[in-house]
């Protein structure tokens, strides 16, 4: 499904400061795995999110998705495989966009945007059934503005946003670090359920441990660029990390 | 009601070049330095075609269409080349004051004695043959309504609502997989055809074309800008961007009329530009001159 093939990537090429990454990395992740990430700061997990939606390049090394090389399709180009769902709550939305204005734009992610109107009356009703899942109580908000709602609310609707044209592989790149603890259990549920609902292939990067062990299908501990640790989640023992 | 009326019209040709700048600097978020090159840019092109012997209307489009290109360089060297926006809008405009001379062959062009599209109303309405002003208003009027529904329309489909998107939440539309680059460049030139179009409207209506006519406008522009969302606390449409252009309108007229009283008060018309520049400045920066006000309230109850 997913596969990153000998991937090499530096910053500050040539220069005194340079940082490698990642050397001759590799990472196969099949359909439908829920991949839970982990490793501390300048592990390389967000550059491996970041390699993988295409907002940078690699040094060297090829990257697939569904066998289809996508290493050098731009990352707007392969956002139609890939839905993103940011640290920052504020990274997701347009916030002087409209609820639905912002979900029109999501639900156009693997298409044209041409110069139909960017609204209709059936996609009003589907948004609303869709936030209603989502029980925040803002279907009926659909014309607000995205910049009135808390941040727990507009993660949840840019999960939402993510998953509106099912994406075939789903990045959550520690998307409850920002938020208070109740939120976080809050979007946390909904991302499994939204997952596990439609069977979408996914990574989420988290620094508590307790979420990877509860979430996801397979764990993952990044450390210096390397994976130290790859295991299905039932075999771990979390108590030796 | 002669003086009000031409006040008016003024306010509605300038309009143009408002809502040009509008789409660039509240849209997009991208503070463009073109518009000052592509609102001479229009205005020399209509000139120069119509002393050729073109028709007013054509020459106006043409001028418009030719205005967009202009935009679509800015866009170029910015998402392209990487260069900042601000730099990117000056190159252009520094740019085209050259070719601006190149197309007229000197400074200026009169147009004297050519049929513009203002004299092209004589034949449809006989009776305002001599009133110049009226026309102005008839012309200006048109061309507002219909700038601002195709406007309206245009930020109501998917492409308007990707370019609106672009302009609030680059990082995001890029994710949801917009080409954020394409839709900057698009802005940017229909930006620049508005701008264009001001020009060829205001070399039409005063008669000539000067190579020095669109410096300040862009502060002209802004000032209009900041003037009209003042009047967005009594606009409130369901639909905010009909609201914003509106307001654009009347901003860009207000902003004539504040301009028509000083100068009846005794202002000399070359400190205009110094007076626009402090309108502009003290409206964008009074929201914080409020918060700062707030602050210091808060200050002594404490």
């Amino acid at each position: 499904m997913l596969k990153l093939n000998n991937i090499y990537k530096k910053f500050n090429k040539n220069m005194a400061d340079e940082k490698i990454i990642f050397e001759d990395f590799n990472l196969d992740i099949k359909k439908g795995e829920f991949v839970v990430i982990i490793g501390g700061n300048g592990a390389g997990k967000s550059t491996l999110m970041n390699l993988i939606s295409g907002s940078i390049l690699p040094d060297k090394g090829e990257i697939f998705i569904d066998s289809q090389n996508v290493t050098y399709l731009q990352e707007h180009q392969r956002a139609k495989f890939i839905g993103r769902v940011f640290q920052d709550p504020l990274k997701g939305s347009a916030p002087n966009l409209t609820i639905e204005e912002n979900l029109s734009l999501a639900l156009l992610r693997d298409k044209k945007r041409g110069l139909l109107f960017g609204i209709s009356q059936n996609n009003r009703e589907f948004f609303k059934n869709e936030l209603k899942k989502l029980d925040l109580g803002i279907e009926n908000r659909l014309e607000s503005k995205m910049g009135v709602l808390s941040g727990g609310q507009r993660q949840a609707v840019t999960l939402l946003m993510a998953c509106l044209v099912k994406p075939k592989i789903l990045l959550l790149d520690e998307h409850t670090a920002a938020l208070d603890p109740k939120s976080s259990v809050k979007i946390l549920e909904l991302t499994e359920k939204i997952i596990s609902e439609h069977h979408i292939t996914a990574l989420m990067i988290t620094h508590n441990l307790n979420n990877a062990k509860k979430f996801g299908s397979r764990v993952i501990m990044l450390e210096n660029g390397k994976i130290k640790l790859d295991t299905s989640k039932d075999k771990i023992d979390f108590d030796s990390i | 009601m002669q003086v009000l009326i031409s006040t008016l019209s003024q306010g509605l040709i300038w309009t143009i070049l408002t809502l040009g700048v509008f789409i660039t600097f509240r849209i997009l978020n991208f503070a463009d330095m073109t518009a000052e090159g592509s609102l001479t840019f229009g205005g020399s092109l209509c000139a120069a075609l119509m002393l050729r012997g073109v028709n007013p209307f054509l020459s106006l489009i043409i001028a418009g269409l030719v205005g967009s290109l202009a935009g679509l360089i800015t866009g170029i060297l910015h998402t392209k080349f990487k260069i900042q926006a601000i730099l990117s809008g000056i190159l252009t405009m520094i740019a085209l004051y050259s070719v601006n001379i190149r197309i007229m062959g000197k400074a200026n062009l009169s147009l004297l004695g050519k049929s513009t599209i203002f004299s092209a109303l004589n034949n449809i309405f006989p009776m305002f043959k001599s009133d110049f002003v009226l026309k102005t208003f008839i012309i200006g009027f048109v061309i507002c309504i219909f700038s601002v529904v195709s406007l309206n329309l245009f930020f109501k489909t998917q492409l308007g609502l990707a370019v609106r998107a672009t302009g609030d939440n680059e990082q995001m539309m890029r994710a949801l997989g917009g080409n954020t680059d394409f839709k900057k460049i698009l802005a940017l030139m229909i930006s620049s055809f508005f701008c264009g179009l001001a020009g060829a409207l205001i070399a039409q209506s005063q008669g000539y074309s000067d190579v020095n006519m669109g410096t300040g406008s862009i502060v002209i522009a802004l000032a209009s800008i900041v003037i009209g969302e003042a009047f967005l606390s009594f606009i409130k449409f369901k639909n905010k961007i009909l609201s914003s252009l509106i307001c654009m309108v009347l901003g860009s007229i207000v902003y004539r009329i504040i301009i028509f009283i000083v100068l009846n008060l005794g202002m000399n018309p070359s400190d205009l530009k110094l007076f626009t520049a402090c309108i502009t400045a003290v409206l964008l920066g009074l929201p914080k001159l409020k918060k700062f006000k707030l602050k210091l309230g808060g200050n002594k109850n404490a």
